[in-house]
Order: C-alpha cells, then structure tokens, then sequence
C-alpha cells in the first residue's frame, strides 16, 4: 500500500500540473486531481492496473472538473475567460501523439516559486503541488500547526488567482533571471529539513529527501541547465553525510569528528557525477561550486588528506560569483586549515563588525574554536558563551557546551 | 486582466512634489503603452500641496482638512490601468516604467472584478 501511495504522489504533481494547464485553476486541479486518485486506489485493485495510468487518471479528473463545471455555471464562465486570456499570452501546446501526459511540471515549478509570492509560502507550495504531499505532512516538515499551514496554502493560492499568477514557464530570454528563484526554494526547503533552525531535532530527514526528489524532477525537466545539476549535487553530497552528522543520542557531529565509514557512498557517486556537469562547458554557478566544495569533503579520508588549497580556491571563486560574510566566513576556516589556526582568526577578525553575521552562531563558535586550537582559552569561552546564546537547535547548544566545558578544566 | 500600477515616489520636493526623473522618458513610456494597446487609464496627480482630505463623522459632519503632507517617506504621484494577461505582464510594463528607478517604487495590484 505505501508504494502505492508513493507512486501517485510521483504522478499527483504530473496530473496536477496537466489539469492547472487543462482549467487554468490551482483548487479545481487539485479537488479533482484527488478524486482520481481516489477512483484509482478503488478501482485497480479490482480490476487491475490500466495500460495507461496516467492517462487513465487524466481522463477520470478531466471528466471531473467538466462535472462540476457544469454544476457551476459561474464558475465555469470565469474559468473560461481565464482560459482566452492565457492563450493570448502562450498558445497552448500541441496534444502528445502517443496518448501520454505531456510534462507539465515546469510551469508550475516556476509559479510556485514566483516572487510576486511570500517566501515562507513559496516551499510549503511547491511541496504541496510538486511534491504531492498533504497540507498536515507539509506542516509537519514545517514544524507549524496545521492549521497555521492550511492558512498559508489558502493565501498563496489565493494571490495566485486573484492577482493572475501564471502558469508558465519563462522564455530563453527570462530563464537566466528566473531559475535561480526556483533553485533557491528548493534549496531552502533541502536546509531547513537538514539543520533545523529551531526545536529539539538537528535534522529532519524528510523535508532533505523531499527536496533532492524535487530537485531530481527538476533535472529531469531542465536537462541542459548546469546550475539545476549543480544544486541536485550539492544536496546529494551534504545528505550522503546524514547517518554520520549525529551521534547515537541525537548530538551533533562536526566533519572533524564524523565516521566517514558512514557516509553514503552510492550518493556521493551520484553527486560526484553530477559536480561534473555541473562545471563542465562554461563558467560555474554558484551551486555548482558549492557542490564541488561538498565532493572535495566527502572524497577525502579525514581532514588532514583534504585538499584545503582547493577548497580555498573554490570559495574563492564562490565569492566573485555570489558574495556573502558568511562565504567568507566559511573560507576563512579553510585558510585556518591550510595555513594555520592564526591565519584564519586574522581573517575571522576582519568580519567583526559585519552586521550579517551579527546573532549568526558559526560566527562565534568558528572564532572560539581557532582560540581555543591557538591556547587562548579565557577568549575561547567567551567566545562559546556568545555562541550558546544565539545557537537555535538543542544539539548545537548541547555540543558548545561540551566544547565549553573541556575548555574551561 | 486589469492592473493598477501606482508609482510612488521616494523623495518629494517642498511643495510635495515628487522626483519624477526625465520628461522624455516618461513621455516615451507613455507612448509605448499607449502603442501596445494595452492602455485603460493613467493620470498624472499634481503636487501634494494641492491636496485636500475629507472625513464625515457618524453624525454626518464633514471635516475638511489641507494636506496630507509628503511626511510620508512615500508618495502616490500617478498611477496606470492597464489591461494584461497576467501578472508577469503587468510586472513587465511596471519594471520598464520610470517611477520604477531610482527612489522610486511602483505597486502593481489587479483590480477586482465583481462577477463576470
């Protein structure tokens, strides 16, 4: 039964995005989206699985939405106008010759991560559509009360129609400008799964694996795009690290102290090859170099074989591309690695008064640790000490103040 | 669809004013609007000196007040309907609007539709 469930939520996103086309109405795509897969769950146990399903589902939620559109007169007229109006904008595509559902899931990757929408509600959305999963699951992944979910979804939905978001995936001439919006929300969702900024948990697993599902529909749709690689990349080779990030009482585990045994050897192949891609033919992206950061970390056996030059260049390259304090602040502790613990403070010192990096705990925790590797223990407190005051996660907090306490005996 | 953009104005001269950039360029934007058919009204509000608010109490009384005053750090200076597909359209035409650059901001909001 759960891979039953598993494979409509593979084909809910594929259908649902085929009907937003079809009706041009997100609610009504999904109401009857849901019904057939209701029908379906009935049906084919009983009388098997037809040779077509997702044709056969397709058809089923069509003669749905024509059923309750003719219910609804009004409605129906509306949907209708809506329907001119995005012709004159996209004439519609031409129908699949061979009866399959054409891919439609681009279009509503890139309205879902639209702009013109609240950035808190652009993830919830696209796990909600794209995804498949339900309003209560995408609460859960949030950490919010249902309730406070179905909220958000009613209100991005409802901007979507009111204001006329549109179901369309940009030009050539717009990709370059809008990508990077989609790319972000997925890989906003992928870090907030894996490092909680708040609660007991360090990771939350689901919400990572979502989005490297996400970020493999992605790929599949924007093959030619090496930044869409680069970011599928980039999540693999951080989540091959998951069974060794923390210890068997939930504590973190920093890279220094992790069982590399443990690491996902598979995925870290996958994402190796996808790093290629990712920086083959043309200047790399941002999550392309990123990514390759990640694959130098997980190719070497421990931190003395890794090659530190390297990744110094690389976020070298990272901060022309995209620079950000706390890109710096990530380069400096590989200058500590490849030139020494006061080579990398020198540099930790001249962020001081970046006020991006103000109440942002690495910050603290990387300067208390080079103190403390440099013998300049009272400094190194009070460096943790600022550190457990900003520190979101019970973990974090719990593994500054072992540090703090082997410090201060 | 129909959207209003509002152009808002970051800065205001002292008679509340707003720093509307050069008169070509908005003549030449004018134009293209108009040329692109996609044109249902705009109008050019005069400087905010010249304004006057209306208030009437429950008891029907009407207050009469001068101003408001550009206190405001933004100020309404004009605004176009137009009528487009959808969103990403209109965001396009406020983006190439020049009360979108410098101090400047334009508010896109569709305007709604009762019924069909």
């Amino acid at each position: 039964m759960a891979s039953v469930e598993a494979v409509f939520r593979e084909e809910h996103g594929r259908l649902l995005a085929a009907l937003v086309r079809r009706f041009g109405d997100l609610d009504l795509a999904e109401e009857v989206a849901s019904e057939a897969i209701e029908a379906a769950l009935a049906r084919w146990p009983v009388d098997g699985v037809p040779p077509k399903p997702g044709a056969w589902l397709m058809t089923t939620a069509r003669r749905r939405a024509v059923d309750r559109l003719r219910r609804d007169q009004a409605f129906a007229a509306r949907l209708a106008v809506l329907r001119v109006e995005a012709e004159r904008a996209e004439p519609a595509p031409a129908a699949d010759v061979d009866g399959g559902l054409p891919d439609e899931r681009l279009q509503l990757f890139f309205t879902c991560a639209h702009p013109a929408l609240a950035a808190e509600d652009r993830g919830a959305l696209m796990l909600r559509c794209l995804a498949g999963l339900s309003t209560p699951e995408v609460a859960r992944a949030f950490l919010v009360p249902a309730e406070t979910m179905a909220k958000r979804i009613t209100r991005a939905k409802k901007k979507i129609r009111a204001a006329r978001i549109p179901f369309r995936a940009p030009g050539a001439d717009e990709l370059p400008g809008r990508l990077p919006g989609v790319l972000q929300v997925v890989y906003s969702i992928f870090t907030e799964g894996y490092a909680a900024s708040s609660g007991p948990r360090l990771q939350r697993l689901d919400l990572a694996e979502e989005a490297i599902r996400l970020g493999r529909i992605l790929r599949r749709l924007l093959p030619a795009e090496r930044e869409v690689a680069g970011l599928l990349a980039l999540m693999l080779l951080v989540h091959a690290r998951r069974d060794a990030r923390s210890g068997p009482d939930g504590e973190m585990v920093l890279l220094a102290d992790q069982d590399r045994g443990r690491w996902d050897r598979a995925m870290i192949e996958e994402g190796r090859d996808l790093v290629t891609v990712a920086l083959t033919g043309a200047p790399p992206g941002p999550y392309g170099v990123q990514a390759a950061i990640a694959a130098l970390h997980d190719e070497a056996a421990g931190l003395d074989t890794t090659d530190w030059p390297q990744i110094v260049a690389l976020y070298d390259v990272l901060l022309a591309l995209a620079p950000s304090p706390i890109v710096t602040l990530n380069r400096a502790v590989a200058v500590a690695m490849r030139d020494g613990p006061e080579a990398g403070l020198a540099l930790l010192d001249e962020l001081a008064d970046e006020p991006r990096l103000r109440g942002y705990h690495p910050y603290p925790a990387a300067r208390a640790d080079l103190l403390s590797r440099l013998g300049r223990f009272s400094e190194a407190a009070v460096a943790y000490r600022e550190a457990l005051e900003l520190a979101g996660t019970e973990p974090e907090r719990a593994y500054l103040r072992r540090r703090l306490d082997a410090i201060e005996e | 669809m129909k959207y209003m953009l509002l152009i808002y104005a970051g800065a205001a001269d002292e008679n509340g004013g707003a720093d509307e950039g050069l008169f070509e360029d908005w003549m030449a934007y004018d134009k293209e609007v108009k040329d692109a058919g996609i044109f249902v009204s705009g109008e050019s509000l005069a400087d905010l000196v010249t304004a006057t608010t209306v208030r009437v109490d429950p008891d029907g009384e009407r207050t009469v007040t001068d101003g408001p005053f550009a206190e405001t750090r933004e100020l309404l200076g004009g605004f176009y309907v137009i009528d487009v597909p959808d969103l990403d359209a209109a965001l396009d035409w406020a983006a190439r609007c020049p009360g979108a650059r410098g101090s400047g901001a334009m508010v896109v909001r569709p305007v709604a539709d009762f019924g069909v």
